[in-house]
Parts: C-alpha cells; structure tokens; sequence
C-alpha cells in the first residue's frame, strides 16, 4: 500500500540505483514532499545528504521495510526542507548547508554544525568553495525561558577519556530544563578524502569513520560498492563478514553494559564485561589478525581469511561468555541500589523514536521493530536463525535489557556461521563500471547505510556514509529532558552514540 | 610537681606520636580501600603506598591557577588541611591523655570539619566554572542535613557520659559502665551514614569517577593542580582516616592505652587501632563496592533518615533518664 508521499517519489525519473531505486523529482515535485510526508508517516526518513548539484534523501517504508530514494537538483536555488515533516532531517540539512552549501527553504534550523569557523574554506564540498578568513563565530545555543534556569557548559573537554563533544545544559537547580549537543569536533573531511578515489583505496575511510563499529562500517561500504557494480560476493566471504559483524557486535555490548553499571557507581559488573570482552578481543586477534578487525572487510570480499585456529580461539571465548552471562544478569538485576539509577531514567517516547527512524537498541528499546539484518539482500543472514528482541519502556534499563538479549543472539549466531562456513574463494572481482548502490549493514548501534555512486572509470562520484548516530543524538536531547543532571552520563551511555561516525 | 612534669611530657610524646601515625597513615589507609575495592573486583589493584607516591609527585609540581581566581583558591587548600590536620590531632588513636585532649570537644571537632569543608566549597565556586559550583551547592546540600546528624551524636554521648569531651567520653565507654544502650545503636548508624557522605564514598559520592557531572567532592577541586592538589587529596585521606578513628574510638574502645600509660600499652594500643582500621576499610570496601551511587536527589533523604535516627536515639535518652 503506497501513500502520498511514496506516490509521488515513484513519480520521479528513475535513476537506476540498486538494489533501490533513486527517483529524482523536480524542484516543484519536491516541494510538494513534506506535506506529503506530513500525510503518510510510515515513511521514515533515513538520511539525507547531497553532492554538489542535488540533494538526496533515503526514505523507509516500514512496514513493508522497503527503501526508496529521492533526489531534486539543489544549485542555484533553494530546495523545499524536509525538516517540517521529519525532525531527523534537521542535523543533515545542516551540515549540507555547511559541506554543499545548499540551503533548505522553510528549514527548522539552520545554524552552523559541523562548521565551527576554523575551516579555510566554506562549503568545501561544493562545485566553487569560497575562501574564509576571519575570527570564528561565537557558537548559538536556543533560547530557554524560566525562573532560576543556569547553564552548564560540559565539554568537548572532558574529565573522562571519551570522545569530543560540547553539551549545554539549561537546568533549574538538578533538572535539566533543556540540552543541547554541539559536535564536529571530529571532523576529518572523510568525504572529500573519499571522493574521486577507487573504492578498494576509500574503503579504509569506511574502516575508520569510527572505529568501535568498523566492521559494519565497511561492509555497508562494501556492499553498496557491490550493489553499484552487480557483484555478489563468494558465500565464504558473506559468512566471515556476518561473523566479524556479530563479534563486533558481542565486544561492544558487553563493554557497554559494563560502562552503564560503571556510571551508576557499580564497578563490579565493569570489572567483569571488560575481563571478558578483551577474552573475546583476544580472540578475534588470534582469529582475524587485529583487535577490532579493521580492514577486514574489502568490496567485493574479505581478506584475509579466518587463521586455521581462529574458530576454536572464538568459542572458547565465548563460552566463558556465556557462562558469566546469567549471573551477571542475577547481579544487574537484584541490586535495588543499581535498578533505582536505570529503571525509569532516561525514557523516551516511543512515538519519538518511530518519528526519528531510530535504529539500534535504541529503536528496539522503544518499541521500534527494525533491523537489517532481516533484509533480503543481507546475505547470509536470510538463512541463519534469530530473534530481533524488541521492548517498549524506552528507559537505560529497557537498552540495557536489550543489549544483553542480543549478546545471547549474537552468541547463537556466531556458533551457526562457524558450523556451517562454506569453503571457497573469499574475493571477487569488482568489474571498474559506472553504477549506483546503496547498503544497509546493522551494526551494534543500528542501521549503517551507505550510498555510493560510481563513474565510468569506476571511481567515487558521489558518497555519504550515514551513523546510525545520527538518528539517535537528537533522540537523546529529548531523553534527558526533566532527568536530573547528574544522570546524563548514565543516559548517554545507554544510548552510545558515535561522535566520530557523525562529525563527517 | 616532678610527677606533674613527666604526665605532661609523656601527654605530649603520646600527641606527636599519634599526630606522626594519623599524618603517615591516612593515605596508605586510602591506598588500602582502593586496593581492597580492585581485589574484590577482581582486578590486581594499585600498591597501597601508591597515594603516598602521587601526593610526593605532585607536591613537586607548581600548581596552575586560573587567570581570574583570587586569593581563595591560593589559601583554601592551606585552610582546610590546617583545620584537618587539627580535628585528626584531637580524635585518639592508640592513646587517651593527649595533650591537646581537653580540647578534644565533639562540637569544636565537628566546627573544625565544617571549616575545612567550608574552604573546598568556596575553591569550589572561585573560579566560576560550572563543575565547582555544581559541586559546592551539592556539598553545602549534604551538609546542612549532614552537620546536625554529628550535634546530635554530641548531644547523645553528653547525655550519657555528661561531657561532649571526646576523651572522657571514650574513657568511660571504656569502663563498659554503660552497657548496651538502644541510644548508642541509632548513634551509631547515624554516624555512619554521616562518615558516608562526609567522605564522599558511594552511594552519595563516587571517588574514582571521571564523570564530571556526577562529581560532589571531586568536581570542587576539578581546577585544583600540583601542590593544591596534593594538599586537597591529602585532607580529604585525613578526613577518612579521622572518620574511621572517630567511629572505632567511640564504638570499639577497647585496647586503647589509659592517660599516662608506659611503652608497652602503647605498642598494644597501636596494633589494636591498626586491626581496627583495617577492619574499617575492609568493611567500607565492601559495601563501596556492592553498592550503586544513588540518585543525587535521594541523598537528602539518605542522610534525612540519619538524621532522624540520631534524633530518636536523643529522645529515648531523655524520656529513659527523666524516668528514671
């Protein structure tokens, strides 16, 4: 069933994108978009970006979990925002106005993001960049009205090692009246260091856009690179890359539930996930040549492959895992002192997380059923067993509960790719041909997607790596709201989200 | 007037000689906490000397002030470990009869600390960043509630012993004299709750954190560095060592060496008072570490409670001994 919005999207000139398909609209045809959206709001927005003549947007069909793209060319004039019908779009037209520098008419906000004033250039990713000079802007925060509210300015420096990033708090004594995040301390210029390279050369950008979720990172490269160019990977290779994914995946779920026990003061169950997520990073180096298992994953295949001991070092790992897992658990869960901290903090609506497509344990925590691995086109997990747990209370302890679920999921799954590992080639060729590819890979915080389009000389033209972050931060904005302040890093370490992945 | 003499030089050797213990003690004794807290979490833990080697390093190093702070945040680290040193000086350790024990009043004892608390609170918010402030006015909180909680204690121990002098106190729980007293129990937890919160331990504060925002304690000396830094940490390893002496000299005094008592009482004074504290910190590490931080807000109410039990304890006494 089809609604105003998706309509008129398909109504646009194809564009032959796969595995879907890009349609672009006229300018007018877009502008018609947000009151079309407004009208049909099981159309999520994914993620929206630009190159230097159109703006795109990646939209999801949830109930039929079926992805369309939309583009509608945006030089020389402003295009129709989005930001009216789907608040997710905010940030991205943002940063388009600051990398592209196209602006988006009748936008909610348009103020600087990732662009402190300290580049020598302004819209650097645009056809003309213009040169700037001069003193850096003093940053604007929104306006909080009310009797007794304070700021409290948190960061990008901060008393712990983590990454870079400036929190406002406006508070009335310990309640947080309103935060606000202002990132982009990370910036790298990762597109631009992308663009007009070979695939094989930008997936290293990929690996690194952040460094925790590498491996989705690459595959969705990766896969979308495959898409653009018609390749399908030999099976070996799509089962090494579905098992570094769920690793990853088990690493970083047990050294979150550490760190959000560790934040409420409890140490002992941080003492225990850190021992055994270095048991399985251990491991994964023994297997796979590198902690983390960067660079892994390559278009068009793996490399290298599993080393012969690999398989064993990675269940004798996991077992102790899963031995520890439920009296781990018994202790999350039967001290009061450490429930009174998670149980009810931080809650966010679900009807919030629906309108912000969140992806990740953060979506599945309040009540938002999506994960792609359930995608058709994501081999091999069509053929594997799982379950996707799904809660609706939204707290720190409904995504604590959540990540403790999957790590059980991940465990099972990582026991099916190993039993059944096909033998075989782990690369294939990618042929050097103009194309068009979009993937969705989930990572350990949600959904990677990576769009790609290629020349005919089979170089980059056009790329945009989107976070799963990127849904989530605003998310947390609105889940602190009227919690105490001295429970946002408890909150924030439940959501986890990526500075790095979104400072592009 | 010979004898006079050698009881005042031997209350003077008995007061530096504990002055010196306390002084060398109380870091090692935080140094024991934390590595009692990493065994029991499993971990192998720091030496126990190690705060002693962080406080001579950073006694080296000049400390670095902010542009605008003023004179406050140059003398308050000099203030509070004055007033710490002097509040340890008065509680006993191994020995009563020190020479400063007429002073040793539970009230000028419990002035002292404010003082010492007082200074941290105004380093705190010189300097006007956001940290400090957070973290005075989340002390200053704590406190209010916290102070009346010791008074109570004072007014408890004076009922029954009929002085607030610490000293006489401890002598006669000595005697055993009084027996169990319901009063005493209530006391007793008040004061522990109190030592708790005074010495920002979880669940009202946590010591190792590097949340900044979550700080009590640590977020009032966030801008301290060098030789202030040294000194602060130093005054508060006082201060848990004073609290913890302060609890077994009440409620555990036996084995302590009586006014004017030979070498040899000293020496069974003073392994006594080390398997106390030892006991002590164990006891601390344990509960610090099967325990989460509580909800800033339900502090008062923690310490609400304390303050209610010491105020039942002063009751009982004053209906028990008027009927009496």
């Amino acid at each position: 069933m089809m609604g105003p919005a998706s309509s008129l999207i398909r109504s646009g000139n194809p564009q032959g994108a796969k595995p879907y398909e890009r349609f672009l609209l006229s300018p007018t045809a877009w502008g018609q978009l947000p009151a079309a959206l407004q009208q049909e709001p099981a159309l999520a927005l994914l993620g929206l970006w630009a190159d230097a003549t159109q703006v795109h947007a990646c939209f999801l069909h949830e109930p039929s979990a079926e992805a369309v793209l939309a583009s509608t060319p945006a030089a020389g004039w402003n295009y129709a925002a989005l930001s009216p019908a789907r608040p997710g779009a905010v940030r991205f037209e943002r940063m388009i106005l600051e990398l592209w520098g196209h602006r988006a008419e009748g936008a909610v906000d348009l103020r600087p993001w990732l662009d402190h004033g300290r580049w020598p250039l302004r819209h650097p990713l645009a056809a003309k960049p213009i040169p700037f000079s001069g003193e850096p802007p003093q940053p604007e925060f929104l306006p909080v009205e009310g009797e007794g509210i304070h700021q409290i300015p948190v960061g990008p420096i901060h008393a712990g090692v983590i990454e870079p990033g400036h929190f406002r708090f406006s508070v009335q004594g310990e309640v947080v009246v309103r935060l606000e995040q202002r990132l982009g301390y990370k910036h790298k210029g990762t597109l631009s260091l992308m663009l007009g390279t070979s695939p094989r050369a930008a997936v290293r950008y990929a690996a690194r856009l952040s460094g925790d979720t590498t491996v989705a990172h690459s595959w969705a490269f990766s896969a979308a690179v495959e898409a653009a160019v018609s390749v399908t990977p030999p099976p070996r290779a799509l089962h090494l890359r579905a098992l570094m994914l769920e690793l990853e995946r088990i690493h970083n779920h047990l050294n979150d539930w550490g760190f959000v026990c560790n934040d409420a003061a409890f140490a002992f169950p941080h003492a225990r996930c850190g021992f055994l997520r270095e048991g399985v990073l251990r491991a994964i180096a023994a297997a796979f040549g590198h902690r983390l298992m960067m660079d892994r994953v390559l278009p068009g295949g793996v490399a290298p492959d599993i080393a012969p001991r690999g398989a064993e070092a990675i269940l004798a790992s996991l077992d102790a895992v899963e031995a520890e897992i439920p009296s781990l658990k018994q202790i999350y869960e039967a001290h009061a002192s450490l429930q009174d901290r998670v149980v009810t903090t931080g809650y966010l609506r679900p009807d919030l997380a629906r309108g912000f497509a969140a992806g990740g344990h953060v979506g599945r925590a309040s009540g938002r059923d999506f994960d792609a691995r359930r995608l058709p086109q994501n081999l091999p997990y069509p053929t594997l067993a799982f379950d996707v747990p799904v809660l609706e209370a939204g707290d720190v302890d409904a995504r604590q509960r959540i990540r403790v679920m999957e790590l059980g999921q991940s465990i099972a799954l990582v026991r099916q790719l190993l039993a059944k590992l096909p033998a075989g080639e782990l690369m294939a060729p990618l042929p050097v041909r103009a194309g068009e590819g979009l993937a969705m890979i989930e990572g350990f915080r949600g959904e990677c997607l990576h769009w790609i389009a290629l020349d005919d000389g089979g170089l980059i033209r056009g790329i945009f790596p989107r976070d799963p972050s990127w849904l989530q931060w605003p998310l947390l904005e609105a889940a602190i709201e009227n919690n105490i302040v001295a429970d946002f890093p408890l909150c924030n370490k439940s959501f986890n989200c990526s500075y790095s992945g979104v400072d592009l | 007037m010979s004898g006079g003499f050698a009881d005042t030089l031997i209350s003077l050797v008995t007061q530096v000689l504990h002055l010196a213990l306390i002084l060398a003690l109380a870091p090692v004794l935080t140094g024991c906490v934390r590595w009692l807290k990493a065994r029991l979490m499993g971990r192998r833990g720091p030496h126990p000397l190690q705060p002693w080697r962080d406080l001579l390093k950073l006694l080296r190093k000049r400390p670095v002030l902010a542009e605008n702070a003023s004179a406050i945040s140059r003398a308050a680290p000099y203030v509070a470990l004055a007033a710490a040193v002097l509040a340890a000086a008065l509680v006993p350790s191994f020995a009563r009869g020190m020479v400063l024990a007429p002073f040793a009043d539970l009230l000028l004892i419990a002035g002292l600390l404010a003082l010492s608390r007082f200074a941290m609170a105004l380093a705190g918010m010189d300097v006007g960043t956001a940290f400090g402030g957070i973290g005075a006015t989340r002390e200053m909180t704590f406190a209010a509630l916290a102070e009346p909680v010791l008074v109570l204690a004072a007014l408890i121990f004076a009922i029954l012993a009929g002085t607030t002098n610490l000293d006489v106190i401890i002598g006669i729980f000595q005697e055993g004299a009084l027996g169990l007293r319901v009063s005493l129990g209530f006391a007793a937890v008040a004061l522990l709750a109190v030592a708790v919160a005074e010495n920002a331990r979880i669940p009202v504060d946590n010591p190792a954190t590097h949340l900044e925002l979550t700080m009590v304690h640590e977020a009032m000396i966030l801008e301290a560095s060098g030789r202030h830094l040294a000194l602060w940490d130093f005054q508060a390893s006082l201060r848990l060592t004073l609290w913890l002496a302060l609890l077994a000299a009440v409620f555990l005094p036996f084995g302590m060496a009586a006014p004017g008592a030979g070498p040899i009482a000293w020496v069974i004074g003073l392994l006594v008072f080390i398997a106390k504290m030892a006991a002590l910190a164990f006891a601390l590490a344990v509960f610090e570490s099967a325990i989460a931080k509580m909800r800033v807000f339900r502090v008062p109410e923690f310490l609400g409670a304390a303050l209610l039990l010491g105020l039942l304890g002063a009751v009982f006494l004053f209906v028990s001994t008027g009927l009496s």
